[in-house]
């Protein structure tokens, strides 16, 4: 882990990135840094062409101009398995669980761990659990028994679950797609703290929101979207909260 | 009523869904121990005879019920079954092919059909219930059509016992220890190995994925496609298995074998926990379900009703489990 500042190298960078659907201008010129142990936050209303933007980092589209570089090199996403193993992670809003199954099985699902024995692949899920219980407590989430279906838990839980998942198999950067819009205050204020454990664990984090006061709360740096083009990214301290405030509502800084 | 208190008794039932079928079992078997306990229901015999039908319906019905969890349907188990049994029958006889020869042969042919009803699915994006009631029917046709050619308009093909007699592989399929026939042994060990694919293993984990939400399934890395394909080969292969089986019980082939099965097979799964809706169910449960059903047709006949109402009995045991089964399911909504 190093220290926070935007001395370092961005694990990710988008430069001018611009994409088209037919004749609809989703994203035109779009410029955001990831750091290490840094939330980028992503902001501006619906249809600003957030979900574009998180779906050319999650490798799902691919963007039509501008640059896209992992570690300082140039890279091409053309399938989300690429992002994955550039350890690119996105928890989209539907968060990828299934509900009628238990916590440690949505965990593992995909990826478990196991030992062949003649043809089967035999998993110990009492250890898959000590596993995940582990993980989950490293960003501090509150375990309870991981066999009971992911059905039972809050959409807050739900999601603390899937960051821990994403960070468990490998993501240095994790983009989370409005993690708490859905959520209460409460639960909303247990995944920004999630969030920030994530940072200090040297995460690079882009937090997706409309929210303002949840964006200020965890946010290093902004880009603001409006109409599919970017305000400009802002690191923290030189930006006041009226002036986000100003940009998301469309007025201009 | 708080939140823990609910999440835990909707764990209890989400969790055992095997229970609520045992207990059925139980009370079918002490029904009839009141009303045939006398007349021979208890009997060796009588415990030999639903325990044997049980098994021919609870080896395919093991295997939908990993299909149905799966998210799917196969609608063509009982026409596979009459087809298997009469490649079987008239390869080993017609043919005189050597026993060996005449399973692997429709063994490979159920395999094909499995593949290609899976890929059908997969490839169309059609309900596995068309697809695989397209696949009853043209299998059943097919198997009536090509038997009485070659047979010159028999729909049935004997002589199977004289034509396998000594070989070893008989006992295997058709053979008994202690009076219990064979059918029985492979339904144990095909239930207790499905317990343990689904409790123990990454394709378990799979199937339970794949039928829960193929699209998060997808986005997590399963292979959701070989997933289903491989259920619906060995789901047909289980009905060759079924029907090998039955060719050397009886001697003969008949191209009406296996008709209702499918039906049997669903029934059975859902009478034992399994969602229809997929992502849930368990092979324990599905013994149940299939000794339920084997306890049912079986035992009308010691109790002197006519054994005609075995079906409406059988309709309302599947009612009842269903309506048991949507409980579960709406608890497993409700809670938050």
């Amino acid at each position: 882990m190093t220290e926070a500042g935007p001395a370092r190298r961005a694990i990710v960078e988008l430069r001018e990135i611009r994409k088209s659907f037919g004749h609809v201008t989703a994203v035109n010129g779009v410029t955001l840094h990831v750091y290490p142990g840094q939330v980028t936050c992503l902001v501006g209303d619906n249809g600003a062409g957030k979900s574009t933007l998180i779906q050319i980092l999650a490798g799902v589209h691919r963007p039509d101009g501008g640059e896209l570089a992992v570690d300082g090199e140039p890279a091409t996403f053309r399938a989300p398995r690429d992002a994955l193993e550039r350890g690119i992670s996105t928890v989209f809003q539907d968060l990828a669980m299934i509900p009628l199954i238990s916590i440690v099985r949505n965990f593992f699902l995909g990826r478990e761990p196991s030992r062949s024995v003649g043809p089967l692949k035999l998993v110990d899920w009492r250890e898959a659990a000590r596993i995940a219980a582990e993980q989950m407590t490293r960003i501090g989430i509150d375990v309870r028994d991981l066999s009971q279906p992911v059905g039972t838990l809050s959409g807050g839980e739900r999601q603390s679950v899937a960051i821990a998942r994403a960070i468990h198999f490998g993501a240095r950067v994790l983009v989370l797609d409005e993690p708490t819009s859905a959520l209460g205050l409460k639960e909303a204020g247990r995944v920004l703290e999630h969030i920030r454990n994530a940072r200090d664990h040297g995460i690079g984090i882009v937090f997706i929101s409309h929210n303002l006061t949840h964006a200020w709360e965890v946010g290093d740096r902004f880009v603001v979207l409006n109409r599919g083009t970017s305000y400009g990214e802002f690191e923290r301290d030189r930006l006041t909260k009226e002036e986000l405030r100003a940009m998301m509502e469309g007025r201009s800084r | 009523m708080t939140t823990v208190a609910r999440s835990e008794r909707l764990r209890g039932l989400v969790g055992r869904p095997e229970l609520t079928a045992l207990a059925g079992a139980i009370a079918v078997f002490l029904f009839f121990v009141v009303t045939a306990g006398d007349s021979g229901f208890l009997t060796s015999q009588g415990t030999v005879n639903y325990l044997e039908v049980a098994a021919q319906l609870g080896i395919i019905a093991v295997f939908v019920t990993l299909l149905m969890i799966a998210g799917e349907f196969d609608l063509s188990v009982g026409s596979m079954l009459g087809a298997a049994g009469v490649i079987v029958a008239y390869t080993a006889t017609e043919l005189a092919w050597p026993l060996w020869a005449a399973l692997l042969i429709a063994i490979v042919a159920s395999a094909l059909v499995g593949l290609l009803n899976g890929y059908l699915v997969i490839r169309t994006g059609l309900p596995s219930f068309i697809v695989t009631l397209a696949a009853l029917f043209i299998l059943r046709g097919a198997t009536i059509a090509l038997t009485r050619l070659a047979t010159d308009g028999s729909t049935q093909v004997g002589g199977v016992d004289a034509a396998t007699q000594g070989d070893p592989l008989r006992g295997l399929l058709a053979g008994e220890v202690f009076g219990v026939p064979a059918a029985v042994f492979w339904w144990l060990a095909l239930t207790a190995f499905a317990t343990v694919v689904l409790a123990k293993t990454r394709f378990g984990n799979w199937i339970f994925g794949v039928g829960g939400d193929p699209q998060a399934a997808r986005k997590l890395g399963v292979p959701v496609a070989r997933v289903k394909i491989a259920l619906f080969v060995l789901t047909a292969v289980s009905a060759a298995l079924v029907a090998s089986i039955g060719v050397l019980d009886n001697g003969a082939a008949d191209v009406q074998q296996g008709q209702l099965k499918e039906f049997q097979a669903i029934t059975a799964s859902v009478i034992g926990g399994t969602l229809l809706t997929g992502g849930f169910g368990t092979a324990v449960g599905t013994a149940f379900g299939a000794l339920i059903f084997g306890m049912v047709s079986q035992g009308l006949f010691f109790t002197g009703v006519d054994a005609d109402w075995f079906q409406a009995f059988l309709g309302g045991m599947l009612l009842a489990a269903v309506l048991v089964n949507r409980y579960v399911q709406r608890r497993a909504r409700e809670v938050r």
